[in-house]
């Protein structure tokens, strides 16, 4: 390994070290971000109407892993969804 | 006798410390398992919970827990001399704070990468966890109020540094931007924004009118400017007031916002002065001035109050917050947690190791340094002062101006007070939140009404007690509170580890002898200063506030090793699940 990739290396390292905790922040906002359009989707099941849900719920075998992380980041222990849910 | 044998002797220390004492910890005491699942793996989400490479997650451990206490420490216990300061970091940090931050980050791996907090009302019971959120209240309490004190000493001693401190705020916000908005690399920008700071800091060395010198606005240290205050009395007040609202809108803004890419920025200013004090070091090779043992420090006894002054830098109960909040949500394996954790403590023990050799070299003659620390209150003045000049002393080893180093030396410091700050008033507000939510007091969950309350509580706190200079400048005074503060955190956690491990059927000792060492220490100190100094009725220097956040912490003090006493003599079987 030439003196250059060596330096490479380290400074990289060093990047990463920084980075770390801003990593989780910046995910943790774009989750915040993609919870919020979860709600948005699939706000009937939390009793908001939502006159597009016949069209969001399409989204619902796609979207099947999110969903279930959604729903246990906002407090629901099982899936509020009827019919086939994800646990 | 020359300076580098103490920073030779201090790490080749640290280095069996790592290599036998921690290693003998790892595999008889801990009994760390390669093979178990870590919460990093079984909980992986992407933002909390992602397993690290174990270089990357030492350096982040070692970056979150490094600040201006370890330096403000030590720079005010070496009025003892430099022998007594130099053992307690170099021994607190390889038996108490190495095993104390290590242990810390296995009980949370083993307890789902929960919290200290959280894991204590599960040892213990619920209402450990409320005295526990208590502690941790009078804490941040101590730390927003010491830090906005050494802030505004800094910007009173070294108005030179008040422009780049400034600066760092745009630059910062600029940064979270571009990072999070355009996705930009952060390593780039936040060089340019050290470049800028530290231009703006040699900048400002050299030309009066860009120095901040509240003091001279307001015509001078002995001129009267309004209700009896003096220029420096004033100075202190209109910075203080300045920094509060600072931390109030900081603190509630986003992290991504200010907070982060500050800490990133203060990250690159750690390396710089680690770098500029060792090498600095290396190159001067300064004689200790200092004497081993000061025979003249006669107004205050050594013991215990050594133990608490250096409070970071030998055991900190802070780190058991970051290791078991962050640290080990991330760790790869369970065997790294020895190299984190426990070589996250030497490294802040490194840092204060050079806190140490900064002032013991500063002075030229022995002479000077015994009437620069004539008593254990100009000490705790004029400490991080000494460490400013001792460390621009250093500096000059390799070939940087000592009036630009210090101003560096002074926004570094600054801005590691400055981001300790922030944090501890947000804390105190998550704090005040949970409380509210505990009792039922709505209002108090309110974001603004907790941020309102803390802030306010703050400022009166370091506003109250009265220094030499006047209104606002006796900060320094809470010092010995925020080390026990600090040191009860400590023993909690160390109490929490010697539960598990007796609970486990392990041999507990390792950690029950710096806990017992670390109450012992608190409660006589506090008896000590509460009883016989603070008291305001028989008390040879009263103080009604001193008086009672003392009160407070020694009744804290008793509270924990009644608990401690019954949660050891509670012959339980193992209350939290291991295989999880």
């Amino acid at each position: 390994m030439s003196l250059f990739d060596k330096m490479k290396k380290i400074i990289d390292l060093y990047d990463e070290i920084l980075k770390n905790p801003h990593r989780a922040e910046i995910a943790r906002e774009l989750r915040d971000e993609d919870d919020l359009f979860m709600l948005l989707c699939f706000s009937e099941v939390v009793g908001l109407p939502n006159p597009a849900f016949y069209y969001t719920l399409e989204l619902y075998p796609v979207i099947i892993e999110k969903f279930h992380d959604w729903h246990l980041r906002m407090g629901m222990e099982k899936s509020p969804l009827t019919g086939f849910r994800c646990c | 006798m020359n300076s580098i044998w103490l920073a030779v002797i201090g790490m080749s220390v640290f280095a069996i410390g790592y290599r036998f004492y921690s290693k003998w910890v790892a595999e008889k005491i801990y009994r760390l398992d390669p093979n178990y699942v870590t919460p990093a793996h079984r909980y992986k989400d992407g933002v909390d919970f992602v397993p690290t490479n174990k270089y990357v997650l030492w350096g982040h451990h070692f970056t979150s827990v490094a600040g201006a206490a370890p330096i403000v420490g030590p720079a005010i216990a070496v009025y003892w001399g430099w022998l007594p300061a130099f053992l307690w970091v170099i021994l607190g940090t390889v038996f108490a704070a190495g095993v104390h931050d290590f242990g810390t980050l296995v009980l949370s791996v083993r307890n789902k990468g929960q919290s200290v907090g959280t894991i204590t009302s599960k040892l213990i019971g619920k209402r450990a966890k409320i005295m526990f959120l208590f502690i941790i209240l009078i804490l941040v309490l101590m730390v927003n109020a010491v830090f906005a004190w050494v802030i505004a000493n800094l910007f009173v001693k070294f108005p030179a540094s008040v422009l780049s401190v400034f600066i760092q705020i745009p630059l910062a916000v600029w940064i979270g931007y571009a990072v999070y908005k355009r996705k930009t690399n952060m390593l780039f920008p936040s060089l340019i924004a050290l470049a800028v700071m530290y231009g703006a800091a040699v900048l400002a060395s050299r030309v009066p009118a860009l120095q901040i010198d509240l003091v001279r606005y307001f015509g001078g240290a002995d001129s009267t400017v309004m209700f009896g205050l003096n220029g420096v009395s004033m100075a202190f007040f209109v910075w203080i007031i300045i920094l509060m609202v600072y931390c109030y809108i900081a603190s509630t803004l986003p992290v991504w916002k200010l907070l982060q890419p500050r800490d990133y920025i203060n990250s690159h200013q750690l390396v710089v002065g680690l770098f500029i004090l060792y090498a600095g070091l290396v190159f001067l090779q300064p004689k200790i001035t200092a004497p081993a043992l000061n025979g003249a420090a006669s107004d205050v006894s050594w013991f215990p109050l050594l133990f608490i002054t250096i409070a970071c830098g030998a055991i900190s109960g802070f780190h058991g917050l970051v290791s078991s909040g962050t640290s080990s949500k991330q760790l790869d394996k369970e065997t790294d947690a020895r190299f984190v954790g426990y070589l996250g403590a030497v490294g802040e023990g490194i840092l204060a190791l050079i806190a140490i050799i900064a002032v013991v070299t500063l002075f030229a003659t022995k002479g000077e340094f015994v009437a620069a620390y004539g008593s254990f209150a100009a000490a705790s003045a004029g400490g991080l002062g000494n460490f400013i000049n001792g460390a621009a002393q250093l500096a000059t080893g390799i070939w940087i101006p000592a009036d630009i180093a210090s101003t560096i030396v002074s926004v570094i410091v600054v801005s590691f007070a400055a981001t300790t700050l922030d944090t501890s008033v947000r804390l105190m507000r998550y704090i005040i939140a949970e409380i509210g939510s505990e009792y039922n007091l709505k209002p108090l969950t309110k974001t603004h009404v907790a941020t309102s309350m803390a802030v306010v509580a703050s400022a009166c706190l370091v506003l109250l007690p009265k220094g030499p200079n006047g209104f606002g400048s006796g900060g320094y005074l809470l010092w010995p509170l925020f080390g026990t503060s600090n040191q009860l955190l400590a023993g909690v956690s160390l109490l929490l580890i010697s539960i598990w491990l007796k609970r486990q059927g392990r041999n507990y000792l390792v950690t029950f002898i710096p806990m017992v060492f670390l109450f012992f220490v608190t409660l006589w100190a506090m008896v000590q200063q509460v009883v016989f100094q603070w008291n305001v009725f028989s008390g040879t220097n009263p103080s009604v506030l001193l008086f009672l956040f003392g009160g407070v912490i020694l009744v804290f003090v008793l509270w924990i090793i009644v608990e401690a006493v019954s949660a050891f003599n509670r012959d339980e079987t193992p209350p939290i699940s291991q295989d999880m």
